[in-house]
């Protein structure tokens, strides 16, 4: 196994001595490739968030009220919810939800939707950032048709430049630029294919 | 032989096959230009910024791979390294062998498709699914991927509608949002029976050691939600030096690949599951792949290993729009495919070696290509090794150019030449030579004028 190792490396440098100078790493801004609309200084990053998450087809809402109403009104009642999360949203949803806590995988389709808390946002591209340290559960927030994350305000960056260099030190880091999409069919933009069919924020002051 | 094997493939493909190929990579090309143009104002300099970045980092590979290995196996990632296709088949078989494993689910791996691993997995009683739709259509069809982005751009939903129906995935139905469902449906139960990921990497950071995997679909998130192993297949040249070259290039490839600003998931993996995240694999290995890597990075075509595989030269190619994926004769098709594949196979360059002659040359590709590869100029050094080697391959259909340098060498034959050739406008067709013949089979051959140009020159001189 080590050997294959030793004649991979030997092999690489082998390849490389003959050049006479190797390319420069090249010099540039951490957001040279930010969108030039995204870095107006006077933006409202929340705002700016929510325009870009519902272009790509993700929703946001600003308070639980809301949510739960928009939520019953799709006849969504069953779902999963972050244990440490619950209790603050169990009021704001009121009667008629029934909510589990920890996400059981013999059941994987029997949740409408999954609540978990996000590590923050991207204003930029409508993403939301997920790691392990505050996902309550991989599973939760991907199997149901409708995922929502909670997100601070003030956890939203600007870009993803901003959020590269903010990644920290979590092993498992993932943004969410709306739903679950593909067009392998003829081209044909499907949503929902293995993980939410709806993306929603619910954005926290 | 009349043709190049590629025109002969291509000639044979049905209207139906044509008309999906050529729809689907137009419609690629034209959300590509409207995503970077509308975005940027310069998204030329971004290329070029994108392609030194991708340089440098294949120029130092030797710095790199031993840091990047060091970070990994800091982060508790176990690290293997697979010096050809063979050998990181055998890697994963024994990792499985191992946990008494029989079932993987897979995501986002060309390089496994390379390398042969679902076949070679088979033999030894092991499942191993495919989970993009795209790709799980082409693995119960019994085919091979036409598009490095859209695999089964060359099929219609009447046709995977009746691959489902025969494959036990409900009644038919063309539809292709119940098509979806189907899949979505057979597929989750797929991942949380499976007990281990296989995954690839877009880019791999030197940094961090930091994996990432971008997919729309979601489908390799799943795969490490659901399993307790993730191994990650590798080729050596996915290194980037640092975490903060991924903003230009996640920026480039969305952007390139499917005209989206950002990929629906983004996802960096540097080690296991973390300590409170139920969910999600408990040990990760990396398979660094050679493969004849290191042989193109040897040679004068390492430009490109800079390819980050986003597609857009195949949807921009007059010829992989007419001639569709699978012409190819290889896992990676199109303008990249016909340097990357004849360079890959090593010791059977002369099999493949007709693919670099699959170009009009028009520079395309290198137009649009997210890291700036210089396409046109890799197919021509290609072009002169196939010669050099004297391949059959790349030999075929060419005509003989010694007639054409014997009179170009010589003035007073190429203006007798000139004069004569005005006969071509008055022979019967069988009778033009076989060059012309070929020629006029799909298009029309101009009027013979040869020496006009020289008469004008001499008139305008004059005056």
């Amino acid at each position: 196994m080590n050997l294959s190792r030793e004649k991979i490396i030997s092999r690489v440098r082998a390849a490389l001595a003959p050049l006479k100078a190797r390319a420069a790493y090249p010099v540039f801004p951490d957001n040279v490739a930010t969108m030039p609309a995204s870095v107006t200084p006077t933006v409202d990053i929340s705002r700016l968030f929510k325009e870009r998450l519902q272009l790509v087809n993700g929703l946001s809402f600003d308070d639980a009220t809301s949510l739960a109403a928009w939520l019953k009104a799709k006849g969504y009642v069953h779902g999963y919810c972050d244990p440490l999360l619950w209790p603050r949203l169990s009021t704001a949803f009121g009667a008629g939800f029934s909510i589990e806590t920890v996400f059981d995988r013999k059941h994987v389709d029997d949740y409408q939707f999954g609540i978990t808390r996000a590590a923050g946002a991207i204003a930029e591209t409508g993403s939301l950032v997920l790691n392990d340290a505050t996902t309550a559960s991989r599973l939760g927030a991907l199997a149901p048709w409708v995922h929502i994350a909670v997100v601070a305000a003030k956890q939203i960056f600007p870009d993803v430049a901003t959020a590269l260099t903010s990644l920290g030190d979590d092993p498992n880091i993932i943004w969410c630029t709306g739903p679950s999409k593909t067009a392998d069919v003829e081209g044909i933009l499907i949503q929902g294919v293995h993980g939410p069919g709806e993306q929603i924020a619910l954005i926290e002051e | 032989m009349k043709y190049q094997q590629i025109d002969q493939y291509a000639a044979k493909i049905s209207e139906e096959k044509r008309a999906s190929v050529y729809g689907g990579s137009k419609a690629g090309y034209d959300s590509r230009i409207k995503a970077l143009f509308n975005h940027y104002t310069a998204p030329d300099e971004l290329r070029q910024l994108a392609g030194q970045i991708k340089q440098h980092a294949i120029e130092n590979l030797d710095t790199y791979l031993p840091q990047v290995e060091a970070k990994l196996q800091a982060n508790g990632v176990r690290v293997h390294w697979a010096e050809d296709a063979h050998e990181a088949c055998q890697h994963v078989l024994e990792l499985m062998r191992a946990r008494n494993a029989t079932k993987i689910v897979k995501a986002k791996t060309m390089v496994s498709e390379e390398i042969g691993l679902t076949a070679y997995l088979e033999n030894e009683g092991i499942e191993c699914l495919e989970t993009d739709l795209g790709e799980f259509i082409i693995q119960i069809a019994h085919e091979n991927p036409s598009h490095i982005v859209k695999p089964i751009i060359h099929k219609n939903r009447r046709e995977i509608a009746k691959l489902f129906e025969e494959n036990g995935l409900g009644d038919y139905n063309d539809d292709p949002q119940t098509i979806t469902l189907r899949a979505r449906q057979y597929l989750r139960l797929k991942y949380l029976a499976a007990e281990v990921a296989i995954t690839g990497a877009n880019f791999v950071s030197a940094e961090s050691g930091r994996l990432v995997v971008v997919t729309n679909e979601g489908n390799s998130r799943f795969s490490l939600a659901a399993t307790k192993v993730h191994i990650a297949l590798v080729g050596i040249e996915k290194i980037v030096p640092t975490d903060r070259d991924l903003a230009v290039l996640l920026n480039l490839l969305a952007r390139s690949g499917t005209g989206q600003q950002l990929t629906v998931y983004t996802e960096f993996i540097s080690g296991p599951r973390g300590a409170k995240q139920p969910d999600g694999p408990d040990e990760m290995h990396v398979i660094f792949v050679d493969n004849g890597r290191t042989e193109v990075l040897a040679s004068d075509c390492r430009e490109i290993l800079r390819c980050i595989r986003c597609g857009a030269c195949l949807n921009v190619c007059p010829v992989y729009r007419q001639a569709s994926g699978h012409a190819y004769r290889s896992v990676y098709p199109g303008p990249v495919g016909a340097v990357l594949s004849p360079l890959l196979a090593g010791r059977q360059f002369p099999e493949l070696a007709d693919l670099p002659k699959a170009s009009s040359l028009c520079g395309a590709c290198n137009e649009v290509c997210p890291v700036n590869i210089p396409i046109p100029d890799l197919l021509l050094r290609l072009r002169d090794r196939g010669k050099r080697e004297r391949s059959a391959a790349a030999r075929a259909a060419a005509p003989s150019l010694g007639t054409w340098a014997l009179g170009a060498s010589l003035p007073s034959l190429w203006k007798a030449g000139l004069k004569i050739g005005g006969i071509l406008n008055v022979l019967p067709r069988p009778l033009l030579p076989r060059a012309a013949r070929t020629w006029i089979e799909a298009r029309g051959l101009p009027p013979w004028r040869g020496g006009q140009f020289r008469k004008w020159m001499k008139l305008r001189s004059k005056k």
